[in-house]
């Protein structure tokens, strides 16, 4: 089951890009940074996580089988068989034993990290778009699509400590005002007081979790206009990064207690994935133009590039090429020394940033 | 009319109204016989007090004096006139006779069928409709207007000329007073200075663009590397803008008509031209007249558009001319254009005074003179195929070409024609030509007319050109033809002003670009090449409109590679690229140049300024980006004398501006630094806020996670102090370096 795919692959540096960042002042991040292209999923990457050592890699995607990788050199530890659709998201527990997947099969299994066993399934009636486990890891919270009569809904589940203990039932259901718009993502807010979750709709909304009632939403002024892709949080709960397809191309930073917009980052294509450096004030936007949208004519048109931007200033610091797909996800190892994305392409690309990376001024 | 008169005007004409089905009546659109709406009526109350109610009266005057006898042969004679233009009233004609000897006095007054007024419901409305058609008495409301129009002037005999007026008129005429009031003069209002952004401080040039619903002008500040706005205004425009030709004016489309803005300090509309649909405008090069165009597709596809062109007097807004005709008539020639014509119509001959303009029709050039908005010698120029016409930029010269006929037999053509003498300065007569190009120097010195020929083959064509020189004597013609004959011709640009052009030729995707010098200090009369740069990936030429520098550009399917030549050097100065790039057009002064990816395509929208030598200045990025133009400016009053006097001395005024620029720099530097230092202390009190919650926190996680410390934690706030250290770093290096 250790089947290593590993192969190592120059980033292809960019000599107008290149210029361009150095006339502009700016300065690159990668001059020898060397990513690690990590070939498992035979179609597009979904989701990326890290578990809490920063040693292990979850990479989730369209084909079937969630998969672990070694976070340093990206050694494919294994695979998880068992779904019969596209995977969308995952997640792992605090003390990296237990996986929790959701997935288009309409199902989120439980797994065991280190044998790769699955626990439970929980059956939905649509898919299920996005897991996360709670503060404590006894809660998590998965969020489903509208499909056939069913609306897109917020479920949490109580995790058992022993998986025989494990059932099925939700412990509170939340539905989407709108409820033929996908909710794309779901997070526990600090204490497992709240859920916030963001979809289709644009509105990005705070549950409170012991009553399911709506504490606030984002104003339509201030907020997304178009679909909100990605969601994530930082590592003390304290304040959240969204990504949209909205025409600007934003992500948001957000307070997560008082959903107060705090930053806002522009770039110029759709933001499918973001992430934000555990270590220095960099955030990291992915997208690129649709798969559909692709044009043929040159592969810089697409602008499949993770850009750094800088949290305070909001000014983009750089990129990193590669992909020749749309990047679909993105995660940064909680060490902060290294990120990898995932793209429409199917690659991974595991990147371990030079000392340069650590200096950089703006 | 109140149902009683419904009621006795249908009794008198034997309509039963039982037997009439309203439903079946339907009104004619747009037409309301005079009747007011309720709610008209409502408004107009005020108004009707000053109708006199004698609206449908007129006074016939000069009619003869006539006996008794005669009286009654009169009275038929001016009803069987009268007759033919309206329906008199019954006894509504009177002709007054003077009691003592009875003789008629020579005048009489009409009665026309009184104008109904007053109704108030659609009944009304369909009863009169229902009358009118019973009656057949259409039009019968302007019956009185009409015949006054119509017979005044009548020349009953020679000495009886009608003068016809209406009855409501004398009121007033009489109320003129006898003696003359000199009308008072107004105090002159001096207008607003429509140049004044030529006298901005900083010499800076506008530009204009479009961008999804918004229109805005910008001053192109590239001190501060942005665009400082001037004014923005959404929905400005239905369709597109355009500025003048000397840049006074910005013009707007609408569905009413075109407008022009304006103004010493912002942009306010200074006149109007009303033209229904109005869809291209062109302005004559002194902006004196602005053309109007619209067409109107036909409801049958067969038959050809129709279109209406208008010419406008710009600063009296007065219509000097219309053309109304089917496209066929304006379709002939022209490059691009839009369906129905080719654009612009009319071309106007060159230099300030607008006194010509030119439209190519078949076989003939209608050329028109503006001071009477009328054809030179009342007749068009008859010229057989004519196909292409062109003016040049200075002179009122035509330049004009005529194609091979007769499968051969009669040589292509190529002539100068003398406006408005219309002699023909020069001709060349072309054998084998399949296609020509005319290029006029932009002041009017040279004329090159690329030439395409047919091979002996007859498959296949090459280009050369004949090169007139239109200032010397006789006009001398020289051929030239490009190193390589077979060489296909990408693109062709004379210098600006100079003496030099470019050529791009060869094949596709790496074509060769050639300068040529009509002036050369060994060769004055004759044309010689500067050099070959070979194999450049640029499909269109952009000279600098000061001359001397030239964008190679790579446009559409070369992705948008730049190429910034020096002609007077003949090195590269720079080489950048604008992806995608589209547009590209050079700032009147030649400083600056305006690359642009317009809404072609969804991709990078926005535009990119670029100094003359090829350094990216700033970008703007803008969504559905439709159009960018720099505001022209009127040319310079400095004599050349003078402008090389100045570039002579150019470091003595370099020194004030290059102190100005180094102090705006310190400047913006400073307001950065101010700014990133918020943005910084704002950021930090968000964590210190954050950092204090986590930690009030701790506890309930702690039992969240089953009293699990979370040491790792801690260590992630030691990174992030660590983090927070290496940015205050950044800000002493700034402090330090200043």
């Amino acid at each position: 089951m250790t089947m290593a795919c590993v192969s190592t692959e120059g980033l292809g540096l960019d000599g107008r890009r290149f210029n361009q960042m150095r006339s502009s002042s700016h300065q690159t991040l990668e001059t020898r940074m060397r990513p690690i292209l990590m070939k498992g999923h035979e179609r597009p990457l979904t989701f990326l996580r890290y578990n809490r050592d920063g040693d292990l890699l979850f990479s989730c995607a369209k084909d079937h089988t969630p998969t672990l990788w070694l976070a340093d050199n990206g050694e494919r530890l294994g695979t998880y068989g068992g779904h019969n659709g596209a995977v969308w998201c995952c997640d792992v527990s605090r003390d990296s034993s237990r996986l929790v997947t959701g997935s288009a099969d309409q199902t989120a299994k439980l797994w065991d990290v280190k044998s790769g066993k699955q626990l439970f399934t929980f059956n939905f009636g649509s898919s299920a778009r996005s897991v996360d486990f709670s503060v404590g890891d006894h809660l998590a919270v998965i969020t489903t699509d509208h499909f056939m009569g069913v609306s897109s809904a917020i479920h949490v589940k109580r995790i058992a400590e022993d998986p025989q203990d494990q059932v099925g039932d939700s412990v509170l259901v939340l539905q989407s005002p709108d409820r033929k718009k996908k909710i794309n993502r779901a997070v526990w807010g600090p204490l497992n007081q709240t859920i916030v979750s963001g979809g289709e709709d644009t509105v990005i909304r705070i549950w409170d979790t012991e009553t399911g009632k709506l504490l606030k939403q984002s104003d339509e002024e201030v907020g997304h206009k178009e679909a909100i892709t990605s969601l994530c949080k930082a590592a003390d709960d304290s304040h959240f990064l969204t990504g949209s397809h909205d025409k600007t191309a934003k992500a948001c930073l957000w307070d997560m207690r008082t959903l107060t917009l705090i930053k806002s980052y522009t770039t110029v294509v759709p933001v499918n994935a973001v992430a934000m450096s555990p270590l220095l004030n960099h955030v990291v936007l992915g997208g690129g133009q649709d798969a559909s949208a692709v044009t043929t004519t040159d592969h810089r048109a697409g602008k499949f590039e993770a850009k750094f931007y800088d949290t305070i200033l909001e000014e983009e610091i750089g990129g990193v090429k590669g992909h020749f797909g749309p990047i679909n996800a993105l995660a940064f190892n909680p060490d902060g020394k290294s990120f990898s994305s995932g793209g429409e392409d199917g690659y991974v690309r595991l990147h371990h940033f030079d000392s340069n990376y650590f200096n950089i001024k703006i | 009319m109140e149902v009683v008169d419904i009621d006795a005007r249908a009794a008198k004409l034997g309509i039963d109204w039982s037997q009439v089905n309203f439903d079946s009546i339907q009104l004619p659109p747009g037409e309301d016989f005079g009747i007011e709406s309720d709610d008209e009526a409502v408004y107009q109350d005020d108004q009707s007090e000053f109708d006199t109610g004698f609206g449908n009266i007129i006074v016939v005057d000069h009619l003869p004096v006539v006996p008794k006898e005669k009286f009654e042969k009169l009275e038929g004679v001016v009803k069987k006139i009268y007759n033919q233009l309206g329906v008199i009233k019954e006894n509504g004609l009177w002709m007054p006779v003077d009691p003592d000897t009875k003789m008629t006095l020579g005048y009489c007054f009409i009665e026309f069928n009184t104008p109904q007024k007053g109704a108030r419901t659609r009944l009304f409305l369909m009863v009169e409709y229902f009358l009118r058609v019973s009656l057949n008495v259409w039009g019968s409301l302007q019956e009185a207007q009409n015949a006054k129009e119509k017979s005044h002037g009548y020349k009953l005999d020679k000495s009886h000329i009608f003068a016809v007026n209406m009855f409501d008129d004398f009121d007033r005429l009489m109320n003129v007073k006898e003696e003359w009031e000199p009308p008072q003069a107004r105090p002159y209002v001096p207008g607003e200075n429509l140049q004044k952004w030529l006298t901005d401080e900083k010499a800076r040039d506008q530009l204009v663009i479009r961008s999804g619903p918004d229109t805005e002008v910008f001053w192109n500040d590239t001190r501060q590397k942005a665009p400082e706005p001037v004014h923005k205004r959404p929905y400005w425009t239905e369709s597109y803008v355009q500025w003048s030709p000397l840049g006074t004016y910005l013009v707007t489309l609408h569905k009413q008509g075109a407008a022009v803005w304006g103004g010493a300090d912002t942009f306010t509309r200074l006149m109007r031209y009303q033209h229904s649909m109005v869809k291209l405008v062109d302005f004559s090069p002194g902006e004196k007249y602005l053309v109007t165009y619209h067409s109107q597709e036909p409801s049958n596809p067969r038959d050809a558009s129709k279109v209406e062109i208008k010419v406008f007097d710009v600063r009296t807004g007065r219509m000097m001319r219309d053309f109304k005709g089917s496209a066929d008539e304006f379709s002939i020639g022209g490059p691009g254009g839009v369906a129905g014509a080719s654009w612009p119509v009319f071309r106007w001959a060159g230099g300030k005074d607008d006194k010509y303009f030119a439209k190519l029709s078949k076989n003939t050039i209608s050329v028109y003179e503006t001071e009477t908005f009328s054809l030179i010698d009342k007749k068009s120029m008859k010229v057989d195929n004519v196909v292409d016409i062109c003016w040049s930029p200075t002179d009122s010269i035509l330049s004009l070409f005529v194609p091979e006929q007769g499968g051969g037999n009669q040589p292509a053509k190529v002539a100068l024609v003398q406006i408005p003498s219309k002699v023909e300065l020069r001709q060349k007569n072309l054998f084998s030509v399949s296609d020509c190009k005319m290029y006029w120097q932009s002041s009017g010195e040279y004329l090159a007319v690329k030439v395409d020929r047919y091979t002996k083959t007859k498959k296949s064509t090459y280009s050369g050109f004949e090169l007139f020189r239109i200032k010397e004597r006789d006009i001398p013609i020289e051929v030239l033809e490009l190193d390589n004959k077979n060489d296909k011709i990408i693109a062709f640009a004379w210098e600006p002003k100079g003496h030099r052009f470019a050529v791009i030729h060869g094949d596709q995707p790496r074509p060769d670009v050639s300068f040529y010098s009509m002036k050369t200090a060994q060769n004055t009369g004759r044309v010689s090449k500067l050099a070959t740069l070979k194999a450049k990936q640029a499909n269109a030429l952009f000279w600098s409109p000061t001359g001397k520098y030239i964008i190679l550009a790579g446009l559409k399917g070369f992705n948008g590679q730049l190429e910034f030549f020096n002609v007077d050097e003949l090195e590269t100065m720079a080489t950048a690229e604008h992806f995608m790039a589209t547009d590209i057009e050079w700032d009147p002064t030649g400083r600056y140049v305006a690359t642009a990816v317009t809404s072609v395509h969804e991709m990078e929208n926005g535009f990119t300024i670029w100094s003359f030598n090829g350094i990216m200045l700033y970008r703007i990025l803008k969504d559905h980006f439709f159009q960018l133009a720099w505001r022209p400016r009127p040319p310079s009053f400095l004599t050349a004398e003078k402008e090389e006097e100045i570039a002579k001395t150019l470091k003595k005024y370099s020194k004030k501006y290059e102190a100005e620029d180094q102090d705006v720099s310190l400047l913006l530097s400073e307001q950065d630094r101010e700014k990133r230092k918020a943005l910084k202390e704002e950021w930090e009190k968000w964590v210190m806020q954050w950092k204090s919650l986590h930690e009030e926190e701790k506890l309930v996680r702690q039992n969240l996670r089953d009293g699990e410390v979370s040491d790792v934690e801690e260590d992630e706030y030691e990174a992030k102090e660590v983090e927070f250290e290496d940015l205050i770093d950044v800000t002493e290096e700034i402090v330090q370096e200043s």
